[in-house]
């Protein structure tokens, strides 16, 4: 018989839910929209970054050889694509060109670019020279020099993780003018003729490369791409959104006639608690099939990275489980306590994206630190991309994310318990 | 039904009934009446196990509903004042979910839908969503949800607030078919002419205490009023009741 009253009661929630067509954009057609978006717009970062050149002007107010190898070298790096401006352009001009967002980033090299560096080298391989126990006969003394060699703008909405990649590779680009400066005057020192171009070439083009190697327990040297940190994240982030269906459906049972007359029937609200519970998961099932498969074959097809799944399938499936669980169990808290539908999806809503901000889906969560740190771990949003992690990127299998697995019990058996002291505190069952 | 020495107030708020009883025959179409804040939808709470009394008891079909309350709500029916269902589903969805929850399966709720929607006037209708119903379809709605699981004891709590002419006669007509069946009423209300057409003992209650419990007739000829509303007004007073709230 209670097996009976359970299927009837899951037949009226997916029919209620059927007709529910806010609560399915919300829950299927608003996830997709985000993992597509977000995805394309982190793969578009990428690729500017790493594929397409930033734009950036250059101001040469120096007529030194030192300004061409700086700007030379620049072009070589490959970072930027360097728009040189007239070295009669002021300050004024400068910024006017970057609210104009002709680009982003400019530089300036001043008039004594150029004998600042010598400057500097010569300091340098005199006291070179002194340390090889010969006689410096370059450097004259200590040399002033300018504050700065060269001055960077930037637009104020650039990100300041960009600025600072932007001054690496300026930096960089500076080191190898000196370099070549330094090497220059050492070799002339010691050997009174220029240094030859094929030896100064091989000095200088001799940057080793940087093996990179993914920690992968399945051994794979494939890099992950953002794909396969996207997909994961805002499918949890998805199945949280039940919140906004199930959490205002809890409340709106309270409070309408309806609950009323089920409490006097001969049944528990219990089964209307566990439908709710069977209902949603498939839901949250639903929404993984569906985001996963969009990973796997729309996204080649709009020129996103594939999703490659996982191998462990028992896996996949079983964290997959456990997050829509924690998902539901969440909803089902919010349901319980809220009073009224407003709050159930204004704090439902609220209060699971600033989980998913400091569980790491929004800001990855080695970035986290002190107090966000120790709250990241209260997120159970946290729990449930830590766990998909270990499979999706560290290629690892259900034994290697068993402790995960173990968080995601607990926080369930948490929130479960929670909300059925809640059901018993308001009486309703 | 049988209510002994019950006592019960709100939390914060001084008893509203000590030391209540009454007593319901089977059989009977039982009305409950008096002036807002007599205690009428706290006493039908109480007789349906919607709250609890602080002590003494209530007794359905000889049963404690404390301790049987699962047992005895199969024997009872309910139908609130407000429109108790999902206007998201049809009537035969609704049924199909509440018949289960009052312990039918599907043959029988199945027989049972058309058995009903056929006498409330709804089979036309019975594959559209409620909310496109006008107010007293849904009352009809409302009442075939209470009744669906053939109860021996209905409770009605203002089942025709709203309603046209023609819905309020259909369903007092088949409320007293109901009764005809073996099906006991305990009904409240407002509407004084509605009650005196379908009730046959009544009770006045106010301040919760019981001022009058007799036949319907038998009152009216004791007290010389025509009808009920006349006895009511003799009975509890010209002055407005709902000043404390």
């Amino acid at each position: 018989m209670t097996v009976y009253k359970l299927w009837a009661t899951i037949l009226k929630d997916v029919r209620v839910m059927r007709r529910d067509w806010l609560g399915l954009t919300f829950m299927f057609v608003m996830p997709v929209l985000l993992v597509l978006i977000v995805t394309g717009m982190q793969s578009g970062t990428f690729e500017l970054v790493n594929k397409n050149k930033v734009p950036l002007l250059l101001c040469n107010r120096d007529t030194g050889a030192a300004s061409r190898q700086f700007i030379h070298a620049v072009d070589t790096i490959g970072l930027f694509e360097v728009h040189e401006i007239p070295g009669t352009q002021n300050e004024e001009m400068i910024r006017e060109r970057l609210y104009r967002k002709e680009a982003l980033l400019a530089v300036v090299l001043p008039e004594d670019f150029s004998a600042q560096v010598g400057a500097r080298t010569r300091v340098l391989a005199g006291k070179a020279l002194k340390s090889f126990g010969l006689e410096d006969s370059i450097s004259g003394g200590s040399v002033k020099t300018s504050a700065a060699p060269l001055i960077l703008y930037y637009h104020p909405v650039l990100q300041e993780s960009f600025r600072r990649s932007a001054e690496g590779t300026l930096y960089s680009a500076l080191q190898l003018v000196e370099s070549r400066q330094l090497l220059k005057t050492i070799y002339f020192s010691i050997n009174e003729k220029e240094l030859p171009d094929s030896l100064e070439n091989q000095f200088l083009s001799n940057r080793e490369k940087i093996s990179e190697i993914p920690v992968s327990r399945s051994n794979s040297r494939k890099a992950p791409s953002v794909t396969q940190h996207n997909v994961p994240a805002w499918t949890i982030f998805a199945m949280f959104f039940v919140v906004v269906s199930l959490g205002s459906g809890i409340v709106r049972d309270k409070r309408n006639g309806s609950f009323i007359r089920l409490k006097t029937l001969p049944t528990s609200y219990m089964v209307a608690i566990l439908s709710r519970q069977i209902t949603y998961l498939v839901v949250t099932m639903a929404q993984t099939v569906l985001i996963f498969a969009i990973g796997v074959w729309v996204f080649p097809l709009v020129g996103l990275p594939r999703l490659d799944l996982p191998g462990d399938w028992l896996g996949v499936a079983l964290v997959s489980v456990l997050c829509g669980w924690c998902a539901v169990s969440y909803a089902i808290c919010i349901g319980v306590f809220a009073e009224t539908e407003e709050q159930a999806n204004g704090f439902g809503v609220v209060s699971i994206v600033i989980l998913a901000a400091i569980g790491g889906l929004m800001v990855p969560d080695f970035a986290l630190t002190g107090p966000f740190r120790t709250a990241m771990k209260f997120s159970p949003l946290h729990w449930c991309l830590d766990a998909y992690y270990g499979l999706f990127l560290e290629g690892g299998k259900l034994k290697d994310v068993w402790s995960n697995v173990l968080s995601l019990v607990l926080i369930i058996a948490g929130l479960q318990g929670i909300a059925l002291w809640g059901l018993r505190r308001k009486n309703l069952i | 039904m049988e209510i002994d020495d019950l006592f019960f107030h709100y939390p914060d708020q001084s008893g509203l009934f000590e030391q209540f009883s009454l007593r319901v025959e089977a059989g009977h179409r039982f009305g409950l009446f008096g002036p807002n804040g007599a205690g009428k939808t706290t006493l039908m709470n109480l007789m349906t196990g919607l709250l609890t009394p602080s002590s003494g008891s209530i007794r359905l079909f000889g049963k404690d509903m404390q301790k049987h309350h699962l047992r005895i709500n199969r024997m009872f029916g309910f139908v609130p004042q407000d429109l108790a269902f999902y206007q998201e589903l049809s009537p035969v969805e609704n049924l199909a979910f509440f018949g289960a929850w009052s312990g039918m399966t599907g043959p029988a709720i199945r027989r049972r839908t058309r058995e009903l929607l056929d006498i409330l006037g709804l089979a036309a209708v019975r594959h559209k969503k409620v909310q496109q119903f006008s107010g007293g379809m849904k009352r009809r709605v409302n009442l075939a949800i209470g009744v669906i699981h053939n109860p021996r004891l209905l409770f009605l709590d203002e089942p025709t607030v709203g309603v046209d002419v023609q819905t309020r006669h259909a369903i007092i007509n088949y409320l007293k078919q109901l009764n005809e069946s073996g099906t006991t009423l305990i009904y409240t209300s407002h509407q004084l002419n509605e009650a005196e057409e379908l009730c046959d003992t009544i009770a006045m209650l106010d301040e919760g205490r019981i001022i009058a419990h007799e036949p319907l007739d038998s009152l009216l000829s004791k007290h010389r009023q025509e009808g009920l509303e006349g006895l009511f007004l003799e009975l509890t007073g010209k002055h407005y009741r709902d000043d404390s709230v």
